[in-house]
């Protein structure tokens, strides 16, 4: 009988699949970065933070910034959607409000996630972040694995991943654009490629050395690699086109412009194209996102409230 | 060795599992199994099973707001046994009482025989707030208007049970029943091995089968939803859970677009039709047109929609004149009126404060009786005579007189106990039982279970 979904559910599992995404992309930044930072002797600790910040989309204030307040507010800051907390929050809310449509194990998964998260951070105060990190990433893996093998295929399923594919694209773009627009305070390429998660994988295509063109390619163009702008985006345009092909689908056509143009870039001028591509890539996933709300999720209005009929 | 049943003495009043053999407590039959089972547990393991419980609950959400906090449903150890003779006993009881309200409720939205006949006099009809007139002459489809029953029992210090309250508006609670069998079958499956207990999730099938019987005719595929408050809801939980297991949408208020008399819900494919709204809003939020303006989670225009048969509210708008605590005291003469049979479940006695002689007799033993408000949902505005103070008893005698229509009396129930683990330790506590009942128009199934709550002070 659960053959159509309601506009409300598909929005709300759309969010669920952005915020999980969101948490467990930021829990491997953060970790990236940690890492480096223990690893790095040389380095600043404020400007790396601040790069931290630049990657997330929030303001870093004037003051100085270290770690904790890094951890603070983009880690534990239950209220902000920017930080795990919240996004991880903000997943659960959005998959009570949708129970019915995510499995019992997906809600229950994100309910114990959400319960455990304060142990953990009390723990993190005094033995490190690692563990708190760990868990974030192996319940969001764990989320998305159960997605994957308790929801039918139907469009509740295509709501989830076309909310995680976008939050994916806008992540990995967002890595980049500090590491090319911003230099001063650019990540260098082995923590870029192990916040995305993509250390390994890269390594085994290019060797493990990397440079400019070929970390960006890597992540924008790589065909087989899930996290890759071009995989992502591939992903959500097949998540769109099985929801319904109206003749003008303006939620389809900047994905796919955008994944047209990456599909056949000549990689030499990658390098020159970058900055302009990493903010049309941006522009286009904000348009389909407003496109995908516009069409699926229609604000739903004040209520006609003229009596019908006796 | 000592065990957690050590020191445990019997109040007052009936316990389910001891009885009292001059100064020794003996288990009942039922329950040797559950003695049997309990008996060789450490009281600290017991806690550390319940704690485990408790955890297993908020994990799965499985959750009630208490002061607007989430906590975990608290559920004893100690299963509630009820055997097959006395489980028959109830059902019987159960299904005739629910057929002589739905006799009751034809006849008051119809022909009104029984206030021609002087059964029950008009003056409850018209002077109950619960009474709506568009309901009058609606005809629901095989004549159900209560797809869903909640009759709550009590045992009495003679062991008999009791009808304590009717709830054929939106009885809650079923849910409950069968997250505690889940979970006590997992923490404790030792209690269930070779018990033959009777399974109690068939009830999803059941109410989805109920429901769809409910189609407005002439729908082939009807199109079954629940209605929901949204989660902020106290019985969320229960209503996302019963959505679910029927596999059906659960929707909130502004989901629903009405129009044309039809009712649509607002899906990413557009506007789909819905014919049975399951819906767990009280009838005065249900639609702000005709209820109250001020409500947020209802849909304007629905009453209508189900006025011209379009749509089906389970359970029917206007229930609530079939389950007020005056007519409960009419309820016996009903099931003989109606149905020509005896009541298989009696009332607690009642006295009704607007009949002649009645008022003096309540006011003179005010002191010695229970004084329910009529319209009081759950135990809202009761007061217990013997455990009111002068002041309190004043002020209800005053109350009482100046409304007698407004209130009802009883004698006072020592209601059963049951051991409850309170610390680690066993203590009697009080409790009643919710059988639930679901109408298909062909019969009516009594879930073989019910939802047992505990009064968790100490008993007397």
């Amino acid at each position: 009988m659960n053959d159509v979904i309601l506009s409300r559910i598909a929005e709300a599992l759309t969010w669920t699949g952005r915020y999980v995404e969101r948490a467990d992309a930021t829990a491997r930044i953060l970790d990236a970065y940690l890492h480096r930072m223990l690893e790095d002797p040389w380095r600043d600790e404020d400007v790396a933070c601040r790069s931290l910040y630049a990657i997330l989309g929030l303001d870093a204030g004037g003051a100085p910034v270290d770690m904790q307040q890094v951890l603070d507010q983009l880690a534990f800051d239950a209220r902000s959607t920017g930080a795990i907390e919240g996004a991880l929050g903000a997943a659960r809310l959005n998959a009570r409000s949708a129970r019915e449509a995510v499995s019992s194990a997906m809600w229950e998964c994100l309910n114990a996630t959400w319960h455990a998260l304060a142990d953990q951070r009390r723990a993190a105060r005094r033995t490190g972040p690692y563990a708190y990190l760990e868990l974030v990433r192996s319940r969001a893996a764990l989320f998305f694995g159960l997605a994957d093998s308790t929801m039918s295929r139907d469009d509740s399923w295509r709501f989830v991943v076309l909310g995680r594919s976008l939050e994916r694209v806008d992540m990995t773009v967002r890595l980049l654009s500090v590491r090319v627009l911003d230099a001063a305070h650019a990540p260098d390429w082995p923590t870029l490629l192990s916040a995305s998660g993509a250390d390994e994988a890269y390594a085994r295509v290019y060797g493990g050395f990397g440079d400019t063109p070929r970390v960006a390619e890597f992540l924008l163009l790589d065909r087989d690699f899930p996290r890759s702008a071009l995989h992502a985006l591939t992903t959500a345009e097949e998540c769109l086109s099985a929801l319904g092909r109206p003749r003008q689908d303006p939620a389809r056509r900047p994905i796919g412009r955008l994944r047209t143009r990456l599909e056949y870039l000549d990689t030499s001028a990658l390098e020159d194209q970058l900055p302009l591509l990493l903010r049309d890539l941006q522009t286009a996933c904000m348009a389909s996102a407003e496109a995908v709300a516009e069409r699926f999720f229609p604000y739903q209005g004040p209520v006609v409230w003229a009596q019908e009929g006796a | 060795m000592a065990d957690i049943f050590d020191a445990y003495a019997l109040a007052d009043a009936w316990d389910e599992m001891f009885e009292r053999r001059g100064a020794t407590n003996t288990v009942r039959t039922a329950y040797e199994p559950v003695l049997a089972a309990l008996q060789p547990i450490e009281p600290g393991e017991l806690r550390f099973r319940a704690d485990q419980m408790a955890r297993s609950f908020t994990d799965r959400g499985v959750t009630y707001a208490f002061a607007g906090e989430e906590r975990p449903w608290p559920l004893d150890l100690v299963p509630r046994i009820i055997d097959a003779v006395e489980w028959d006993f109830v059902q019987r009881g159960v299904g005739q009482r629910v057929r002589a309200l739905e006799a009751y409720l034809a006849d008051a939205y119809g022909p009104c025989r029984a206030f021609e006949d002087r059964v029950v006099p008009w003056r409850l009809l018209l002077g109950s707030p619960h009474f709506h007139r568009a309901a009058h002459g609606v005809e629901p489809p095989g004549g159900v208007r209560i797809h869903v029953a909640g009759i709550d029992l009590v045992r009495d210090e003679a062991g008999d049970f009791r009808v304590l309250e009717d709830n054929v508006r939106v009885p809650s609670g079923v849910s409950y029943v069968i997250e505690n069998r889940r979970a006590m079958t997992r923490v404790f499956p030792s209690l269930f091995d070779g018990q033959h207990v009777v399974p109690v999730d068939g009830y999803a099938q059941r109410l989805l089968a109920a429901l769809r019987a409910a189609a407005p005719e002439r729908t082939a595929d009807p199109r079954v939803v629940v209605l929901t408050p949204g989660p902020g809801n106290a019985a969320y939980f229960e209503h996302a859970l019963l959505a679910r297991l029927m596999g059906v949408q659960l929707v909130e208020g502004h989901d629903l677009v009405c129009r044309g008399n039809r009712v649509w819900m607002r899906t990413t494919r557009g506007e789909v039709p819905v014919h049975v709204v399951y819906r767990r809003l009280d009838d005065d939020f249900l639609d702000p047109l005709h209820f109250r303006p001020d409500s947020v989670i209802g849909c304007p225009g629905i009453l209508s929609a189900a006025t011209a048969g379009n749509v089906t509210l389970a359970n029917a708008v206007g229930n609530g004149i079939a389950d007020d605590k005056l007519l409960y005291t009419y309820v016996p003469d009903l099931i003989r009126y109606y149905l020509g049979e005896e009541p298989i479940l009696p009332n607690v006695e009642s006295y009704r404060p607007d009949e002649p002689g009645q008022l003096e007799a309540v006011l003179d033993q005010i002191d010695q009786l229970v004084v329910k408000p009529v319209d009081g949902a759950g135990g809202q505005g009761i007061v217990i005579g013997p455990k009111a103070d002068a002041k309190t008893l004043e002020r209800t005698r005053r109350a009482v007189a100046a409304d007698p229509r407004g209130f009802v009396a009883q004698r006072p129930v020592a209601l059963s106990t049951s051991p409850t683990l309170t610390g680690e330790r066993m203590a009697p506590r009080h409790i009643d039982l919710r059988p639930f009942a679901v109408n298909d128009g062909d019969e009516i199934w009594v879930l073989p279970g019910g939802l047992t709550r505990v009064a968790l002070q100490e008993a007397t």
